[in-house]
């Protein structure tokens, strides 16, 4: 087993074991969801409905309707494909480059990640669509045989390379993101109690077993997946920059794009990560699994992309003075002190600035300050692209066609609608989809995981204090005080208390029984091993004691187990447990 | 005679891995491992080769450069010599550079999607599959040796019982197939 130094930060904090790792990551789907994801969702989807309908009414009506005019063709449209193009960078690189890279702290964070990869590239992708105008003419972009004689695609644009590269990207990341979940999934199928979610868990599982030749495939299926999607990361944006840097407006034909665009997408999809999972680590209880030091490992991410963008800004004012074309360096004095000042003020201090405050380790590992930073970090990034893209062009050659850029109200719902149609996804997955990699997670349980690191042997530690039912495996027992920090409780507490007292009012009221009569009380959900034995210590044995349990037998229970209180009762043991007797 | 399959559960992947050693030790013939997650080390053990995935892979990929070169070839050069600034692309070479960019991402496209609809077919993890882990829990916290008596004729089931009940298993079950 590979083993890792006990000074290295633990990524999973507290007594784990595997079960309990499937626990936390399935409950939030298994439970009904709480009101808030409700509210969230409902939001989302009006902001959401409120973009599907800016788009259909831009459909109909034509183009016309964003704020363009002759001199700046091209604004919102493609600053907000180009952000969400970026956002999605993420995720790739999480999941792959740190893969190869063999960085164990992904795993909390890569499934999460390549959902919102796929979801921003949903979002970027709509935005060349209904630029074309005529969306139901799309599959022009595609060199397919046509009416129009030998009419193919021009395959020497870069906007075309776009499209090559956009859906290969789109398509390899949905399949390397979802080669992963299918493990997951079955593990879900396979606790799944509820007939429909049982059948949608096995269909979507594909009938995954988990057999060794299966895991032996999966995991070089994941490493070459992963070797191809990292050089198809760093060629996307740079085909992105293409659309720019091949072009002969001052200000955009740049060499430096393809290295500082790629630099700028990680920078700002690394940001977007940020704000997602400190809310979902929270909202779902996955503080054990994401904690402040995969964010300080995501800050230092942040802090480096974004010291590489703050240096390609300066090489650019730096090259537009030293070339001595007047006409480059008239783009780069305009952006910095012409009309558009604010935006470009805007994106220095917002990318420039706010990473290198992450050089402070006190400040890379404050949650609130992250969070903020990475949406200051975002906004800079759209700043960014609208820089790059409108103050390059409202300077035209000739003085006669100067112009500035105004949105349309279109503009801002097409681009406000991609977000809540963002977050609509998001929290879909969120609700159905296991967030966190359960498969990758449990491989590193041991290497990784507190109490494993903390235990006083390395031949078979574990953690669980539980007594094995056949023969005994060489188990050592881990200390069980541990200090923890920011942690949550972990479920493991003591089970060996062997405490009845108080239980005789409990076993009155369900009546007694004893071993010989014991159910699999584990069938009942949210019981796992441990928690059975603690039951059976206060005298539950069997589903037919269930059955008679009562609010007032559940609090008694509750009390003396002192295991997720409230639990049984918003579970219905007794119904669940008459279902099972009758079986 | 009737094919036993004998289900040995662990809690412990290592303690499985110890196990499979022990018994392959003796001559035993593991059929197979069920896990909740790849067990590192344990192919050797149980005699699972190693995938050539990564080979079918390089030959998608090499089927994408192919099909992407021809057709631009075709369709920029052969076809329709498209003329830019007065400079048409009468050689594939000539042009390239150009068409590096999609070469790419078309092979990168095959290559992917290749493997992963082989890796699929391979595991017969298809949409609509029944799933043959023994036990639900093997998707959770429960590692599973599966052996048969067909392939360990020189046993008999019962030496095979105390064999694997002396590997530290936490349940046993004996099944006929």
């Amino acid at each position: 087993m590979h083993k890792e130094a006990a000074i290295r930060e633990p990524l999973i904090l507290g007594h784990k074991t595997y079960h309990d790792v499937t626990e936390d990551v399935c409950k939030p789907i298994e439970d009904k969801a709480p009101r808030t994801w409700y509210i969230l969702f409902g939001i989302a989807l009006i902001i959401g409905l409120y973009g599907v309908g800016c788009i259909l009414y831009l459909l109909g009506t034509g183009v016309g309707v964003w704020g363009l005019n002759k001199t700046i063709g091209w604004a919102w449209d493609i600053t907000n494909f180009v952000w969400w193009v970026g956002i999605g960078h993420a995720g790739t690189l999480i999941s792959a480059v740190l893969l190869l890279f063999r960085q164990k702290w992904r795993m909390a964070i890569n499934r999460s990640a390549e959902a919102m990869t796929i979801f921003a590239v949903f979002m970027a992708g709509l935005f060349p669509l209904i630029h074309m105008g005529r969306l139901w003419l799309g599959y022009w972009v595609l060199p397919l045989p046509n009416q129009f004689g030998s009419l193919w695609v021009n395959f020497n644009s870069p906007l075309l390379w776009d499209v090559f590269a956009i859906s290969t990207y789109l398509s390899v990341s949905l399949v390397f993101w979802y080669i992963g979940l299918i493990p997951d999934f079955a593990t879900i199928r396979d606790r799944a109690k509820k007939p429909v979610s049982k059948k949608m868990y096995s269909i979507l599982s594909f009938g995954w077993s988990g057999r060794a030749k299966h895991w032996n495939r999966f995991e070089l299926v994941s490493l070459v997946l992963a070797g191809l999607a990292t050089p198809l990361v760093f060629s996307v944006h740079s085909i992105v920059s293409f659309d720019f840097a091949t072009s002969v407006i001052p200000g955009w034909h740049t060499t430096i794009f393809p290295p500082y665009f790629v630099a700028g997408a990680v920078f700002s999809g690394f940001a977007m990560v940020q704000t997602l999972m400190l809310v979902m680590r929270k909202a779902m209880k996955l503080e054990a699994y994401i904690h402040t030091k995969h964010v300080e490992y995501m800050n230092i991410v942040i802090m480096v992309t974004g010291s590489i963008v703050g240096t390609a800004y300066i090489t650019e004012l730096f090259i537009s003075w030293y070339s001595g074309v007047e006409y480059e360096a008239y783009a780069f004095l305009n952006r910095a002190t012409g009309p558009y000042w604010w935006a470009y003020a805007a994106m220095m201090t917002c990318n420039v600035v706010s990473p290198q405050l992450m050089w402070f380790r006190k400040l890379r590992r404050s949650l609130l300050f992250t969070f903020i930073i990475s949406i200051v970090v975002n906004i800079g990034m759209w700043f960014e692209r609208y820089v790059i893209i409108v103050t390059s062009i409202h300077r035209d050659y000739l003085p006669s066609s100067w112009s500035m850029h105004y949105p349309s109200h279109i503009d801002i719902g097409v681009y406000v609608g991609t977000i809540g149609l963002f977050f609509v996804f998001f929290l879909l997955f969120a609700r159905y989809f296991p967030v966190l990699a359960l498969n990758e997670v449990k491989s590193i349980l041991k290497s990784s995981g507190e109490s494993y690191k903390n235990a006083p042997d390395d031949h078979h530690p574990t953690p669980d204090p539980e007594p094995t039912p056949v023969a005994a495996a060489p188990v050592v027992e881990a200390p069980v005080e541990e200090t923890k920090e920011d942690v949550s409780p972990a479920p493991e507490a003591s089970t060996d208390n062997g405490d009845v007292n108080g239980s005789s009012a409990l076993i009155d009221a369900i009546g007694a029984s004893s071993a010989e009569h014991k159910s699999d009380l584990k069938k009942l959900s949210g019981v796992g091993p441990a928690f059975e034995t603690a039951l059976n210590n206060i005298g539950i044995w069997s589903f037919e004691q269930v059955s008679k349990m009562t609010k007032k037998e559940y609090d008694l229970m509750d009390e003396m187990t002192g295991k997720f209180p409230g639990k049984a009762e918003k579970e219905d043991w007794a119904a669940q447990a008459k279902e099972l007797m009758n079986n | 005679m009737a094919d036993q399959v004998i289900y040995a559960m662990y809690d412990d992947d290592d303690v499985l891995k110890d196990g499979a050693k022990k018994l392959v030790a003796k001559g035993v013939k593991v059929e197979e491992v069920f896990s909740p997650f790849p067990i590192h080390g344990i192919d050797p053990i149980i005699g699972v080769e190693q995938t050539r995935l990564g080979i079918f892979a390089f030959i998608y990929g090499l089927i994408g450069l192919t099909v992407a070169t021809l057709g631009m070839r075709y369709f920029m050069v052969v076809d329709w010599p498209m003329n830019i600034g007065g400079k048409p692309n009468f050689t594939y070479l000539e042009n390239i550079l150009a068409f590096i960019p999609i070469t790419f991402e078309f092979t990168v496209l095959c290559a992917a999607h290749g493997m992963a609809i082989t890796y699929l077919l391979a595991n017969r993890t298809i949409p609509g599959m029944k799933a043959q882990n023994p036990d639900p829990r093997t998707t959770d916290d429960r590692f599973v040796i599966e052996l048969r008596t067909s392939q360990n004729t020189q046993f008999t089931a019962d030496e095979l019982e105390s064999m694997v009940k002396g590997t530290g298993i936490v349940e046993f079950e004996q099944k006929t197939i």
